[in-house]
């Protein structure tokens, strides 16, 4: 067989094997309080900057817009209104079991009465005709709690 | 700033699952950006690259393209984000009176891996992550914000996409040029509403690099240089919680900055063409706002007015964008170097006649939480 300058008569694929690299996360105070909030309390917990007044959900340490430490907790409660939504109707591999997630599924931002920022969750809600932005909803919580976004079970309309 | 030129570019074609390795398809535009700019390795002082690890399924993937960027022996050095911020940092290293000229590279190799379980890596592992959220999913939210605040209609994102995907008929490095209408973008499945399939860019395969050159050692190079005028980027906040998504505020800071430096007063009368990371069709809407080519909420009649086609008196991504061909990462350099080529008068059937100021934007980030805005012109900002 004549050989020719950079071909190959087979071009090879090798695969990078199942092996998995699992972290454990610390959560660190601000996040274990949010979480602990929704596991012991059944309610949403935000934080204010002591500097410009805005309040964030979920909490985090520092604000951004004046780099100063939050220490302010504040309770949102459990309702606001829908700052916007999608229904996702591609299948995808859910990143907490790796099984097939079920769609249509309707992911939204909910924005809390007396917050800056908005909390990203799931609508119960697959009928893309009745969600509207500004519609106000609650959240959902399961009976069984592990501390974990998932405590909160979906939003419903109220 | 001194004057700083762009003497050499180079793309691959942008296609789906690439049979060379990621060191080869950068050598290859490496190859190809010195021969561009009629120079030799030994010309070139410092190296910046391009890199992702989770995209190579490699860590510090930067390390095993060391002979293929031309890094083997000299200062290199490289970037996690797109290749405009890449580009940001060889103009800096260029600027810095150490380095005379710099190669910035870019590839991707995305298609190996899982794209979407890596763009969903992407989100916080305590909160969006668990929840499943994407690269689609999160851009459709971000779309509703932006949509539902100023009427902007799911037609008028179609028209983007329909524009674009015909433009890519003119670019022969385009993955996906399509002869596409209105009714076929509006018919395609629903992903995650407002998005449809044709509103996507691909996911593609590919290269970009490009020479950068202090004015002394412009005169080394065989091509007419295309200078730098003003750049600038900025970052918003990573949760997109806490974003405003019906703006895009990064962009407009960026796009200040960058126009100042340039002297752009007025850039819907002043830029020839424009080249924009549109990932997404309503992106493009939402980036000519940014941009400053309309008001807030007018996008949606810019682009029904067909001022961005390539008749208009703004053409908006003549190679067809990033919707024709998305190589994460790269397609801000690709950005770049078409704005070299009709810079330059080479960009064949997709040239705008006549360009003598370009500007070239390219994001990094959920939504784009980065943007970086370049303009660039065909003569020098100081005389040289």
């Amino acid at each position: 067989m004549e050989e020719k300058p950079n071909q190959a008569t087979e071009l090879l694929e090798l695969s990078s094997g199942k092996a998995e690299h699992v972290y454990y996360w610390h959560c660190g105070y601000y996040t274990s309080r949010f979480l602990l909030g929704l596991r012991d309390q059944t309610t949403i917990l935000g934080v204010r900057c002591s500097a410009c007044g805005r309040v964030y959900v979920p909490p985090r340490e520092v604000c951004g817009r004046c780099f100063k430490t939050m220490n302010e907790w504040v309770d949102l409660g459990t309702e606001g209104t829908i700052y916007a939504f999608t229904v996702v109707k591609l299948p995808y591999v859910d990143p907490n079991t790796g099984l097939p997630i079920k769609v249509p599924r309707t992911d939204i931002y909910v924005q809390f009465d007396g917050a800056d920022t908005r909390l990203m969750h799931w609508l119960d809600e697959g009928d893309e005709t009745k969600i509207k932005v500004g519609a106000r909803v609650k959240a959902v919580f399961k009976k069984e709690r592990r501390g974990t976004i998932h405590d909160i079970e979906y939003f419903t309309q109220v | 700033m001194d004057n700083v030129a762009i003497i050499g570019v180079a793309q691959t074609k942008y296609e789906k699952g690439k049979t060379k390795n990621y060191a080869e398809l950068v050598y290859e535009v490496s190859r190809m950006a010195l021969d561009d700019a009629g120079l030799e390795l030994a010309d070139i002082d410092n190296v910046v690259t391009t890199t992702n690890d989770f995209y190579d399924g490699r860590t510090i993937a930067c390390m095993a393209i060391a002979e293929a960027a031309g890094s083997y022996g000299r200062d290199a050095t490289n970037v996690e984000g797109d290749g405009t911020l890449s580009a940001f940092y060889g103009l800096m290293r260029t600027l810095s009176d150490v380095y005379g000229t710099t190669l910035v590279t870019t590839h991707c190799k995305v298609s190996e891996g899982a794209p979407r379980k890596i763009f969903n890596q992407m989100f916080d592992p305590i909160y969006d992550r668990r929840l499943g959220m994407d690269a689609i999913s999160s851009s459709a939210l971000q779309a509703r914000a932006y949509m539902d605040r100023y009427g902007i209609t799911q037609e008028q994102c179609a028209r983007v996409s329909v524009k674009n995907h015909g433009n890519a008929r003119n670019n022969p490095y385009a993955h996906v040029p399509l002869d596409i209408t209105v009714e076929d973008v509006m018919k395609s499945p629903v992903l995650a509403d407002p998005i449809k399939r044709l509103d996507v860019a691909p996911v593609s395969d590919g290269a970009c690099a490009i020479i950068l050159a202090k004015e002394d050692r412009v005169k080394n190079g065989r091509r007419k240089p295309v200078w730098v005028k003003g750049v600038a980027h900025c970052t918003d906040a990573y949760r997109l919680g806490e974003r405003d998504l019906s703006r895009a505020g990064a962009l407009e800071e960026a796009a200040r900055k960058a126009y100042a430096m340039a002297g752009v007063k007025d850039p819907s009368k002043e830029i020839d063409v424009a080249e924009v990371y549109d990932a997404f069709s309503y992106m493009e809407l939402l980036w000519y706002e940014g941009l400053g080519f309309c008001g807030a909420g007018e996008s949606g009649r810019l682009i029904d007015s067909g001022v961005t086609g390539m008749a208009g008196a703004l053409p908006v991504n003549p190679s067809g964008g990033v919707l024709s061909a998305h190589a994460v990462q790269v397609a801000g350099l690709a950005r770049i170097a078409e704005c070299v080529l009709q810079l330059r008068g080479e960009a064949g059937r997709r040239q705008v006649p006549g360009a003598k100021l370009a500007l070239a934007h390219g994001i990094t980030g959920i939504c784009a939480q980065t943007h970086c805005v370049w303009v660039l012109s065909d003569t020098p900002a100081k005389e040289v």
